[in-house]
């Protein structure tokens, strides 16, 4: 696809329909893991799942950076703040979740020093205009946003800004994936993989997930009609008997990713022994901390951060919906007490999240829950 | 805060090798493009913008279907070209 009109020609779009449904096995059920938030929002905004067969279920995976950030380490970033003369600087984003005593906005209308920055680099520079204070950057996002901080941190480094440290949340998507392939409550068939982690990362690192799994991948763009070509060549691959990692998205997406991407990440930070993940708990080499050489600008040896475990809301189910293992809808708390406005879980409170997603796209009424529960029937 | 924003860089900022200026729906911004190599880029290509920083060139149907896509996305595009105008990474 070469040219705008092209991503969203209907007609190209109901031939691709017909494509797939005619790829379906009679009587197979398909059900495929699109990994990124960014893929929920096409589907959901453009009702992709009208334009699949019933036999192909669409299921979201833990590609949200905000999702998956625990509580505990919501309130880490809140005690910081509170330690005299901290600037506490964080994505828009986090502004709203939840942690066990609170939320960002909620300290910082408690008084601490909370500001919302577009970058990292953003951040470094309000370390410089206030040489006074120390600035800590709260750093999320899977490969996509890691290497943004990795750069910043080389900067600081550096230009020997030493009032400037991170408090390092990135996590890496491979072993979130691996998780949700090891977990025993989940059939999958297949992923659509993410764009934008791709672009750092490339194709190359899925290659086990066919090889040891037996999972095909496409890496997909966010055009509706990318996604429909996505779910095309995975069916193509079961059709033709193949299992392989392919990409979709070659306009954007190299295969090796990008080196000096990934150069920064590996000069700045290493894996951590275990991290814990909002609703999909432990996960041993899933994230980032800074090595030793940047100690100096390592929030977590800065600070003494209090490390504190706190369990998710018993009514939020926002792990299971991260795993595909329940729709958004089917969470006990799904758009009465969890709203946008009033989110209990981190799903609801990012744009990326599926919760938010199906909300804002309204597929939350009874009839969308009939329907699907008729769906279900059917199937069974 | 992890969609990619299309912009076109307008100007290579002389003084800092590393810093481009790209105008993002008409917001112009310093943003980085040291991860985009050596041969990077100049003035009139695309690129995706992720934090202030390019993470790809695209070509200008790429970037005019996603900026359409992510116009759809309301609110949520709103807060990240406010973001965006807000930043200063100089």
């Amino acid at each position: 696809m070469r040219f705008v009109d092209e991503y969203r020609d209907a007609d190209k779009a109901r031939a691709l329909s017909g494509q797939i449904a005619a790829l379906c096995e009679p009587g197979r059920h398909y059900k495929f893991m699109e990994v990124c938030g960014g893929h929920t929002h096409t589907i959901y905004k453009h009702g992709l799942e009208d334009h699949l067969p019933e036999t192909v279920e669409l299921v979201h995976g833990p590609g949200c950076p905000v999702c998956v950030i625990p509580m505990g380490r919501v309130d880490d970033a809140i005690a910081i703040a509170r330690e005299p003369d901290v600037i506490l600087t964080s994505f828009g984003d986090m502004l709203r979740v939840p942690g066990g005593t609170g939320s960002f906005l909620e300290a910082k209308a408690e008084g601490a020093d909370i500001r919302m920055v577009y970058s990292p680099l953003d951040a470094l520079k309000i370390a410089r205009e206030n040489p006074g204070r120390r600035v800590v950057f709260m750093a999320i996002g899977f490969e996509t946003t890691a290497p943004s901080t990795a750069v910043t941190v080389l900067r600081a480094a550096s230009e020997g800004v030493s009032n400037f440290s991170v408090f390092c949340n990135h996590v890496t998507i491979i072993p979130a994936i691996k998780a949700i392939l090891d977990s025993p409550d989940l059939r999958l068939d297949g992923f659509l993989g993410p764009g934008h982690v791709s672009t750092v990362i490339g194709c190359r690192p899925y290659e086990f997930i066919p090889s040891e799994y037996g999972k095909p991948l496409v890496c997909a763009g966010f055009e509706p009609l990318d996604l429909l070509q996505s779910v095309h060549m995975l069916l193509r691959q079961f059709a033709e008997g193949r299992c392989e990692v392919e990409n979709q998205y070659t306009r954007v997406v190299p295969w090796d990713g990008n080196a000096r991407a990934l150069e920064a990440i590996a000069r700045t930070m290493e894996l951590r022994p275990h991290f814990e993940w909002r609703g999909l708990g432990f996960i041993s080499h899933s994230a980032l901390a800074l090595r030793e050489e940047f100690a100096a600008h390592d929030a977590e040896k800065v600070f003494d951060v209090p490390g504190v475990r706190v369990a998710d809301p018993k009514a939020c189910q926002c792990g299971e919906v991260l795993k595909g293992v329940i729709k958004p809808w089917e969470c006990k708390v799904f758009g009465t007490a969890c709203t946008p406005e009033t989110p209990i879980g981190t799903c609801m409170v990012s744009s990326e999240g599926a919760c938010a997603a199906y909300y804002n796209y309204g597929r939350f009424s009874r009839a969308a829950l009939a329907e699907s529960t008729m769906r279900e029937g059917t199937r069974a | 805060m992890c969609l990619g924003i299309p912009g076109e860089i307008v100007e290579m900022l002389p003084d800092r090798a590393d810093l481009a200026l790209v105008e993002v729906a008409g917001v112009r911004r310093p943003i980085s493009v040291g991860l985009l190599g050596p041969d990077g880029v100049g003035p009139g290509d695309w690129v995706l913008v992720h934090v202030g920083f390019a993470m790809s060139k695209i070509d200008e149907a790429e970037a005019a279907a996603t900026l359409q896509l992510l116009e759809g996305l309301g609110q949520a595009y709103a807060d990240e070209l406010d973001a965006l105008a807000a930043s200063d990474i100089t």
